[in-house]
């Protein structure tokens, strides 16, 4: 009796080892891409990767992360393409010579939300700068992205428009992702600024929070691909990586985002061709 | 109580409906741990033992150092290993960055004290007359320290089993140097993680009552080891 319950132990245990071995050694060609949470978060790359993993009989590991810190993973040769939003460190990134080939992929943009009551009074704002003004003016909680993320850039940017810098109890920098700054302002009854991406994918049934202001040239929210350079690291899949950018640049990869859509809304749009 | 209602029945359907991607999550929490512990008590066992039944200098300051050890924060050892493994670093060549293999060192670095310092313990507390008698009846010193081991067996796979928990549960190591890349280096805390942030509270929780009843599983099949040791 004790003898078979140590060998079936025994067995159960061979059997683990030999599948565990196995599943860590496999080995395809894979695309490191270094991305937005936004793009993640919201669904996007579900639909978007498949045919091109497909295609190319390849996978695309996504490292989502905010802006600031997938263009660090670049600088540092640790991924193959980055897929980002912030247009100024995108060419810093370029003109550095850590990416060649930048290429427009889609847009969308950045929207205030906050509380339906609009304490602030944010909904009668001429600009976006004045909405924040408004906002620092009446000391309502504001979230703050605070991770270098794009959003948080642009945020950055707003506020320098204002001519504030933020400071104080009502402005909270949280160091965390979009869907946890809209969580926190939705819990806090605060502002903050979003994607509209992400806030569309949230507005049913997560958060309670409005559209407070939108519509502004200057929240405008290009994304843009970049491949990593291979002079710089060599070891990079750069074929590959073109590739790739070919793909969702191409007929393919654009009528996908342009038809993707979340409880009805589309999430990105592409350039008219 | 909606929420909690909601996260349990999800956690079930997700279950019974076999959902890949779960149970890819739930393949590499295991086997990334498994592997993980494997090298922490190959490491960790034999230095137990030693520093156990050593008598040197600088014991106390050892003991005190692994102690700290065991305190060690997972965001830490995967700035640490991330710094290694990184292309700028010195093991970048190898390309380890976002790989499994890179959270197996990870996570073996985070058991490795656990495993000690548990093997260390059980080592103190047993009768160390063993050493000597078995000495006495002709034993070589291998043979006895084996002999002594075998007398702290169930402390050992106690050591295995508290290491186990350490790093099938921790997220800082896994979301640094894995990546939480989708069916690769995606684990169950980096999934959860991952689903907070999308607000999905609810299914977070759900996948952590998985991970919870594969732990489960898993303590039974070393707890079953540590009575079958037991004489």
């Amino acid at each position: 009796m004790r003898v078979g319950n140590i060998l079936s132990l025994k067995t159960v245990l061979a059997v683990f080892v030999l599948i565990v071995t196995c599943s860590l050694g496999f080995a395809q060609e894979r695309l490191r891409m270094s991305t937005t949470t936004s793009t993640e978060n919201s669904g996007l790359l579900n639909v978007l990767l498949p045919p091109f993993e497909k295609q190319c009989n390849c996978r695309v590991d996504v490292i989502s992360v905010g802006t600031g810190k997938a263009l660090k993973l670049a600088e540092a040769g640790d991924v193959d393409v980055v897929l980002v939003h912030a247009r100024k460190l995108e060419d810093l990134f370029v003109a550095e010579g850590f990416g060649v080939n930048r290429r427009d992929v889609m847009y969308n943009d950045f929207v205030i939300i906050g509380p339906t009551g609009d304490p602030a009074e944010v909904k009668s704002a001429k600009t976006a700068a004045d909405a924040l003004r408004r906002i620092a003016r009446a000391q309502a909680t504001f979230i703050s992205r605070g991770d270098e993320s794009g959003t948080h850039q642009k945020e950055k940017e707003l506020w320098s428009a204002a001519g504030i810098t933020p400071a104080g109890k009502w402005y909270r920098s949280i160091g965390q992702g979009m869907g946890e700054a809209i969580m926190m302002a939705t819990e806090e009854r605060a502002y903050t600024l979003s994607d509209r991406g992400t806030y569309n994918a949230f507005k049913h049934g997560k958060t309670d929070l409005a559209i407070l202001f939108n519509g502004e040239k200057g929240l405008f929210n290009p994304y843009g691909v970049i491949a990593v350079n291979p002079k710089r690291f060599p070891h990079v899949k750069y074929d590959l990586a073109m590739k790739f950018v070919n793909y969702i640049t191409g007929p393919e990869g654009q009528g996908i985002i342009a038809r993707y859509q979340i409880s009805g809304e589309p999430v990105f749009f592409v350039y008219p061709k | 109580m909606s929420f909690f209602h909601e996260s349990l029945r999800t956690a079930f359907s997700l279950i019974f409906s076999a959902n890949r991607e779960v149970f890819a999550a739930v393949w590499t929490s295991v086997s990334v741990a498994l592997w993980s512990i494997g090298f922490a008590s190959l490491v960790g066992i034999p230095a137990g033992i030693g520093i156990g039944v050593g008598q040197f200098r600088l014991k106390r300051a050892l003991m005190v150092i692994l102690n700290s050890l065991m305190a060690m924060p997972t965001v830490v050892v995967g700035l640490l290993v991330y710094g290694l493994v990184s292309r700028q670093g010195p093991m970048g060549s190898w390309g380890l960055l976002f790989t499994p293999k890179a959270m197996v060192i990870g996570q073996a670095l985070l058991a490795v004290p656990i495993v000690t310092n548990y093997t260390l313990s059980a080592i103190r507390s047993a009768d160390f007359r063993v050493v000597p008698t078995t000495l006495t009846l002709g034993a070589s010193t291998v043979q006895s320290l084996a002999q002594l081991t075998r007398e702290v067996r169930f402390g050992i796979v106690a050591a295995i089993i508290a290491g186990f928990g350490r790093v099938i549960s921790e997220v800082g190591v896994a979301m640094m140097v894995g990546g939480n890349i989708r069916g690769y280096t995606r684990t169950m805390t980096t999934a959860i993680a991952l689903e907070t942030s999308k607000g999905e509270f609810a299914f977070g929780l759900a996948l952590g009552i998985i991970l919870m009843s594969v732990s489960f599983l898993i303590n039974i099949v070393l707890t079953s080891m540590q009575e079958s040791g037991r004489v």
